[in-house]
């Protein structure tokens, strides 16, 4: 038992919990942004997929990161052009966005590869100091520099106004508009770098639907965090510890507590946190609603 | 022309019109992938509607879909966004298939009978709950559908991998016990997989559509999803009606499972996956209208139903059915966009405020129903 919390474990944590705080900031940005990003999932599979296949086009694991973080960012662009210029319903857009993922990437996994499954393997993204993935770096030093965008300047101010309010921001001269197509955007390149980290720098492949709901637990922790990046960090942290936990505590034979009560920790806490009955959790004023009616 | 009926043939021109759309699109990436769209969709539809048993499977996929879709609907129709239709037709199923796995003393008809009435009740309990923390807390159901989709994945793998010892549920193949015969749904037609869950699906389709629009119980649901404060102010019980639309809404999807579990499989087994997002769009393109939904579930079942011939034949993934599904999704979005465009609202509908209702946004013109007025004092 004693050998069980080692230093091991917490390099377990963040490896899980990595694709999670990107993606978490993603949402956090766009959600900020005044734009509810459930197609989180479907742009971190995209950005999975698009840096394995840009990996096997290119023969470098960076092209491929960036050819990656590209596509899910014009996956962002689409779920943009809908929630916002069309001003569609953010969630039915979401949807339609996770569906086309799922089916373009098997679809070109069977074009490209020949069979159902997954890919064949590719070049890894390096590792620093001993094992830990250099995106896992990238991601921590994500969290504080999204927080002093959003809080010290001017132009993560003028965004979280446009998701407050978005017709009291617009009625300043702040485009509206514009923000939140930045933020959908770079909450694309972020889900996409999540979804990288777990084709490319975790692993060396792609397989089908291997997100497998982790953008949905990033929302979930977005949530949790109450909406600010140290919260959903946090928040991500924790989530991906339950999953780290979990796996280890398989290969222990009597482990103390129901790995399964574990996995279904991150769902049951955010659940809490969105009924508030614990603490609230309160969502930006103007999620969801359209800027000026046209 | 009335206004209510010039809104419905928009929105059946809209969603043929996104059909037609969506497969243009997903031509486009067939030619990209080096293959002949034609010779495609021809196979699809070939292997969907051209055989016996292809028209039998188109059924077999469409009846969940159907039921997955008034799911949808209904909730919709509240003004509830229930993205948690997979965890709510999961449970429904596992219920069932308990149930018909289990030697309970009865009757086959009466055993089959309290098996599906399991399915309803147990997706009904995993929608009503998210319906009732709406009411009560707040709780955005968007995200508590989600929380409750991975909740059913978790507790089920737990219960069949764990609970072996008082469930008839088998951890070696990772599902249920076979459902006992006299519980299974009958086959409809020799020689193919046609089980009476597409029998269940059509009656549900009638009852949800008698239940919309010509029960008080109808009326004030739809009253509810159009607006929060006229339904309180007309002295209808706003949380109870969501929380009930969102019950039912659990309860059909439950039925999906059922007719998965006690007719397809046999047993309850991981359904395919996503059968519960391919239900929103299911919901979307029929409009939220159960006589929509029915001929939306039919379309999406012949694609199901259709592709692994037309990959088989033409050599086209079928994967491209999901680009398809989100493809006619997105259409379905722009053309309700293009139809709000003040130039087009002045052509086609007389001018009525429709605009910030929940109700109106999920996928529904608010063409399509007149507004509720205010009651007389």
């Amino acid at each position: 038992m004693s050998d069980f919390f080692t230093l091991a474990l917490l390099t377990a944590v963040l490896r899980t919990a990595t694709p999670l705080v990107f993606a978490a900031m993603g949402g956090l940005i766009s959600e900020r942004a005044g734009v509810m990003n459930i197609a989180l999932e479907g742009l971190m599979l995209t950005g999975a997929f698009f840096a394995v296949a840009g990996t096997h086009w290119t023969g470098s694991p960076w092209l491929g990161l960036i050819i990656g973080v590209f596509a899910a960012s014009c996956g962002g662009l689409i779920h943009a052009i809908w929630c916002i210029s069309l001003r569609g319903n953010q969630i039915v857009a979401g949807t339609a966005v996770n569906l086309i993922a799922a089916g373009i990437t098997a679809f070109l996994v069977q074009m490209i590869w020949g069979r159902a499954g997954g890919s064949d393997s590719v070049e890894r993204l390096p590792s620093v100091f001993g094992g830990v993935n250099i995106l896992v770096i990238v991601g921590l030093v994500t969290v504080p520099l999204i927080h002093v965008f959003l809080f010290r300047t001017r132009q993560g101010l003028h965004m979280m106004a446009g998701g407050e309010h978005p017709q009291a921001a617009e009625s300043v001269g702040i485009n509206v508009t514009l923000n939140r197509y930045a933020a959908v955007i770079a909450s694309g390149a972020l889900a996409g770098l999540g979804g990288a980290f777990l084709s490319i720098g975790n692993l060396s492949y792609f397989t089908l639907d291997m997100t497998a709901g982790r953008g949905f637990i990033a929302l979930a922790a977005v949530i949790f965090g109450g909406w600010t990046p140290y919260g959903a960090f946090g928040a991500a942290l924790l989530f991906g510890a339950a999953e780290a936990v979990q796996i280890r505590a398989q290969a222990t034979p009597g482990f103390p507590i129901s790995t399964d009560l574990l996995v279904a920790f991150p769902y049951i806490l955010t659940l809490i946190a969105v009924t508030g009955l614990v603490r609230s959790s309160t969502p930006p004023a103007g999620l969801g609603k359209h800027a000026s009616a046209h | 022309m009335t206004a209510r009926s010039s809104g419905a043939i928009i929105n059946i021109v809209g969603s043929i019109l996104a059909i037609v759309v969506a497969l243009l699109i997903g031509a486009i990436v067939i030619i990209a992938s080096g293959h002949n769209p034609w010779e495609a969709y021809q196979a699809l539809f070939e292997g969907a509607l051209g055989t016996r048993r292809g028209r039998a499977e188109t059924l077999v996929y469409s009846a969940p879909l159907l039921l997955g879709g008034l799911a949808f609907a209904v909730a919709a129709r509240a003004g509830m966004f229930n993205i948690g239709i997979e965890g709510q037709l999961i449970v429904g199923g596992f219920a069932a298939a308990l149930i018909g796995a289990t030697d309970i003393g009865v009757p086959g008809p009466i055993h089959m009978a309290i098996a599906i009435v399991a399915a309803f009740l147990a997706g009904g309990i995993w929608g009503f709950i998210p319906g009732i923390l709406r009411a009560t807390t707040g709780a955005h159901e968007v995200i508590t559908t989600i929380m409750f989709n991975y909740l059913a994945i978790r507790m089920i793998t737990y219960l069949i991998q764990k609970r072996s010892d008082w469930l008839p549920v088998d951890p070696q193949i990772q599902g249920t016990d076979k459902v006992l015969p006299d519980a299974r749904l009958p086959i409809l037609l020799d020689a193919t997989r046609l089980h009476a869950g597409v029998v269940i699906a059509a009656g549900a389709a009638i009852v949800i559509w008698i239940l919309l629009f010509k029960t008080t119980f109808g009326f004030k649901l739809r009253t509810v999803g159009l607006s929060e404060g006229a339904s309180r102010y007309g002295g209808i019980r706003w949380g109870m009606t969501l929380a009930l639309a969102m019950g039912i809404a659990g309860g059909l999807a439950g039925l999906a499972g059922a007719g998965e579990s006690l007719g397809l499989h046999g047993r309850h087994s991981s359904s395919p996956p996503g059968l519960g997002f391919t239900a929103i769009a299911v919901g979307l393109v029929g409009r939220n209208h159960p006589i929509g939904v029915i001929f939306s579930a039919v379309l999406f079942g012949m694609l199901s139903a259709g592709s692994p011939s037309m990959q088989a034949s033409s050599g086209v993934s079928k994967e491209i059915v999901l680009v398809l599904q989100g493809l006619v999704i997105l259409a379905v979005a722009a053309f309700e966009a293009i139809n709000r465009m003040p130039f087009i609202r002045k052509l086609v509908t007389p001018a009525r405020p429709g605009q910030g209702d929940r109700a109106s946004e999920i996928g529904m013109s608010p063409e399509i129903e007149p507004r509720p007025s205010p009651p007389v004092l």
